[in-house]
């Protein structure tokens, strides 16, 4: 293994100074894989899923990018969709067309530069149902795993579930011809367990995309303890080429985001519990998913996102994290109780958002989960009456989506925190305590050697959930 | 060409010039198609002209609905505007971008050839049904489709970026840039006047600066103009009656207010040519030189003029042809404030093409009605000034790139 590992930081030195020695060395062969030839055959596990259907979508793109590069023109580009619902991927292939014309639209400048050769190909909309048809001609959908075994490289994103993945992973490496290199989309069980469970030997790496993939532009890449460095190079090149921002995070359960997210939104779930007693639940809700949203300046309230993201997947993650923490119970009765319900959150097929914590109207909360009686009670019937509780906004509110994308972030953001400051309302309050514990949790992940440092944990927070600040800022006083 | 006999042109009306900039557009909604436009067009005239009982022939002019609407023979459409109009001689005219100008130029002809006393003449375009990158295949059909292959994905923002980019590197770039953004400006003010301009709910405070620190980038777009160089894509119809002196004591008008058309010039450049010098805009410079010598006037002479601001460049050239600037000084003069509606020849004062919107088809009309309503008095918050010593407004309609141009001096009748 010493010898094998010496060799290939060898063979790698020769090839990053351009050498053009060949070896004939069988198992060195794959060091030598140019960046493009490893793409030609790659398998997306779960590929019609939430994420895998996003991973599946940019890898696409830029395998068809790949093969339109005269260099590549002889060479033929695979990308097995595999996942095991047939009606899924028939719903993938025209998710896949839909999104491809839209990347095509956006770069048929380039396109056209690129298909400049193809005299048949005159007018943008000829270009760009070329271009479509190229990159649906790269996916293979299918129900069988047996495709893996002849991949390069295995995008896993299928349940997170550590045994099955263990499962998977070490069934396509035995059988494998090609001593593939796996990239995992696990949110949040550590990387290492997964290589060293399923005997990987170093050659797997955490990939983590946000959701929707297509459109987020953070990845986390986490390596396990053994992941080599070719690995990790493909994968920072990788990520550029999909124009990723990538945050490296080290290879503890959840992660940055997850271990952000999970910690905020139990510390949620405790502040409507306390709340409740002076409230009730329904109220508390409420309350605790305003001040969230409004008085953190977020996207959405805390409930809102738990919903997004589906409160299975979160009681899940919380029980994949749960053994690897130390003095730390990341558990919630609530989350338990909303599954038993069958009130799940996540997403339709259609994207639109399936009720949870909250009930949607085109996308809109319209009323809260009564988790005693079982049914929704319309926020119209309590709001102005919750909301005369927590106080008037600070004067200088303006909602998340005037805020992010303003010019005078900084100013806007600097002259609301110093209103709320200044204030001692129940809202104000509430709020006060609530971005303080999303300071902890950014600290507490540093400290942890989750995250390298505050940028890493801000930038997992400013991308990954479009937070308008980071939780480790100055506007705390 | 001085006209052998007096024609008059009356009863101007636009619809809404609709598209990205209205409040009430929307994308995703089922819109109004193009029955609708020439409908509220063609009825907004005859409601002036006392129905449909008074005209004699009438004329469409249109771009591509045949590729926007898979729409062809359109003047299957006039009796649909008013069934007054049935079994009455019916034309469609087609000259890209200065299709409407050349509806005019038609109607024009027909009311001196003597077979209309009053012509009804309608331009429109419905463009909103494709997203721009594929209604930038359509409208490349205005220049020669040999050269698609080769052209921009975005065919005419590219022709148009390469004239920039010769005149930035004839005359400097900065300079040309402060003047292509007092043209956007300009542009944006005068439209927030008109309720049917496309821009006419535009509230930025300070569209100089917008423009200006909006750097083109070729990746995505064109590489020396920026969006706001470009006008929008709109759907939109304009009309107006064409009448001879007996026309109009039909209809019980007095000559007062309508415009007199004293000169009319067509001209056509080869369209498989290449411009000679990227920096003038060669056929434009002949045809309205042709129409003000013909007059014996000079550009100063005019008190306003509706010219084809298609790119913020072409308003710049097409203000060098006319000679109220030396060549490479279009943008100082533009700087300066002459074009602005206070300045010495307020220029687009409804907007122009950037500014009140560009349904192609419709646009030499829609030209016509901002010169009828400017020197009638009717222009209402757009109002200018008439000097009575510059009586005389002007169109300048441009089909491609420098191709088709259509040049009319007006003067109150």
């Amino acid at each position: 293994m010493k010898l094998l590992k010496a060799w290939q930081r060898f063979s790698r030195n020769v090839n990053q100074i351009g050498n053009k020695i060949k070896f004939n060395i069988n198992i060195l062969k794959i060091d030598f894989m140019k960046y493009e030839d490893r793409l030609q055959n790659v398998t997306v596990l779960g590929a019609a899923g939430k994420m895998g259907s996003g991973i599946l979508l940019l890898t696409a793109v830029e395998m068809a990018d790949l093969s339109l590069q005269p260099q590549n023109k002889n060479k033929t580009f695979v990308l097995n969709a595999m996942d095991v619902s047939d009606e899924a991927l028939f719903g993938l292939m025209g998710y896949l067309r839909e999104q491809v014309r839209k990347i095509a639209e956006k770069k048929t400048v380039l396109l056209r530069q690129l298909y400049a050769d193809r005299e048949d190909l005159i007018e943008n909309f000829q270009i760009i149902d070329e271009y479509i048809f190229r990159v649906l001609n790269i996916v293979r959908p299918t129900t069988a795993v047996e495709v893996a075994y002849r991949s390069n490289i295995i995008f896993e994103a299928i349940k997170e579930d550590p045994a099955l993945k263990h499962k998977v992973l070490s069934g396509i490496k035995k059988n494998s011809e090609k001593n593939p290199w796996f990239f995992t989309n696990t949110s949040s069980i550590p990387i290492t367990e997964l290589d060293e469970a399923a005997e990987l030997g170093g050659n797997i790496i955490g990939f983590h995309f946000y959701n929707p993939p297509a459109v987020q532009k953070l990845v986390e890449v986490i390596r396990s303890k053994h992941t080599s460095d070719d690995l990790f190079d493909f994968a920072m090149t990788y990520a550029k080429n999909l124009r990723k921002i990538v945050v490296p995070s080290n290879d503890i359960a959840g992660f940055i985001g997850n271990g952000h997210f999970m910690r905020d939104a139990l510390y949620g779930i405790q502040q409507v519990e306390k709340l409740a007693t002076e409230f009730g639940y329904v109220k508390a809700l409420y309350a605790i998913n305003k001040i969230t949203q409004d008085y953190l300046v977020r996207p959405m309230g805390i409930f809102q996102l738990t919903d997004y993201v589906g409160i299975e997947v979160c009681q899940y993650i919380m029980a994949v994290m749960n053994p690897y923490l130390k003095d730390e119970n990341l558990h919630s009765s609530i989350l338990d109780k909303m599954v038993e319900q069958g009130v799940k959150g996540g997403q339709y097929s259609s994207g639109a958002q399936k009720d949870g914590f909250l009930k949607y109207e085109k996308g809109r909360p319209i009323a809260i989960w009564d988790i005693d009686n079982k049914k929704y009670i319309n926020i119209d019937s309590f709001a102005a009456e919750v909301d005369a509780k927590l106080g008037v906004l600070p004067a200088s509110y303006k909602p998340w989506k005037v805020v992010n994308f303003n010019r005078n972030k900084e100013a806007l953001l600097t002259a609301f925190f110093e209103d709320l400051n200044s204030m001692k309302t129940l809202g104000a309050t509430l709020a006060k305590d609530y971005n303080k514990r999303s300071n902890e949790i950014g600290l507490q992940l540093i400290s942890s050697n989750v995250a390298k440092d505050n940028e890493a944990v801000n930038t997992v927070m400013l991308t990954g959930f479009y937070h308008a600040y980071g939780p480790i800022n100055n506007y705390l006083k | 060409m001085i006209p052998h006999k007096k024609v008059y042109m009356y009863g101007g009306y636009n619809t809404i010039s609709m598209g990205t900039g209205r409040k009430e557009f929307n994308p995703k909604a089922v819109r109004s198609g193009v029955e609708d436009y020439i409908k509220e067009a063609g009825q907004g005239v005859l409601k002036q002209i006392g129905g449909a009982k008074n005209v004699d022939e009438g004329v469409i002019g249109n771009f591509m609905a045949a590729r926007f609407n898979n729409q062809a023979n359109l003047p299957g459409f006039l009796p649909m505007i008013d069934e007054g109009l049935s079994m009455k001689y019916g034309t469609s005219v087609e000259g890209a971008c200065g299709s409407g100008g050349l509806a005019l130029q038609s109607g024009i002809r027909n009311v001196l050839a003597g077979t209309s006393e009053i012509t009804l003449a309608v331009g429109f375009e419905v463009q909103n049904t494709y997203k721009a990158i594929y209604g930038a295949d359509i409208l490349a059909g205005a220049g020669w489709y040999q050269k698609r292959k080769t052209g921009h994905a975005y065919f005419f923002p590219g022709q148009f970026s390469d004239r920039a980019g010769a005149y930035f590197a004839k005359y400097g770039k900065e300079n040309a840039r402060k003047g292509m953004s007092r043209w956007y400006a300009n542009a944006i003010e005068n439209s927030r006047l008109d309720p049917t301009a496309q821009e006419y709910h535009n509230t930025n405070p300070d569209p100089y600066n917008t423009c200006l620190k909006m750097e083109p980038n070729g990746k995505a777009f064109v590489d020396n103009l920026n969006y706001l160089d470009c006008s929008k894509v709109s759907d939109g119809a304009s009309g107006i009656a064409i009448c001879s002196e007996e026309g109009l004591k039909r209809i019980g008008v007095a000559k007062s207010e309508a415009v007199e058309v004293l000169s009319f010039v067509h001209a056509v450049r080869d369209i498989t040519k290449d411009p000679k010098d990227l920096t003038e805009l060669e056929a434009i410079k002949f045809a309205t030189n042709k129409a003000l010598n013909e007059l014996g006037i000079t550009a100063k002479d005019l008190a306003t003029i509706e010219l084809h601001d298609c790119f913020s460049i072409a308003g710049i050239l097409t203000l060098e042809a006319l000679g109220l600037a030396e060549k490479g000084k279009g943008c100082d003069f533009v700087s300066e404030g002459n074009t602005a509606r206070t300045g010495f020849i307020p220029v687009n004062t409804t907007g122009g093409l950037i500014g009140w919107g560009h349904p192609t088809g419709g646009t030499g009309v829609h030209q016509s009605v901002t010169i009828w309503q400017q020197l009638t008095g009717r222009a209402g918050n757009a109002q200018i000034k008439i000097p009575s010593d510059r009586p005389y407004g002007m169109t300048v309609n441009m089909g491609g790139d420098d191709v088709t141009i259509s040049v009319i001096i007006f003067k109150r009748g």
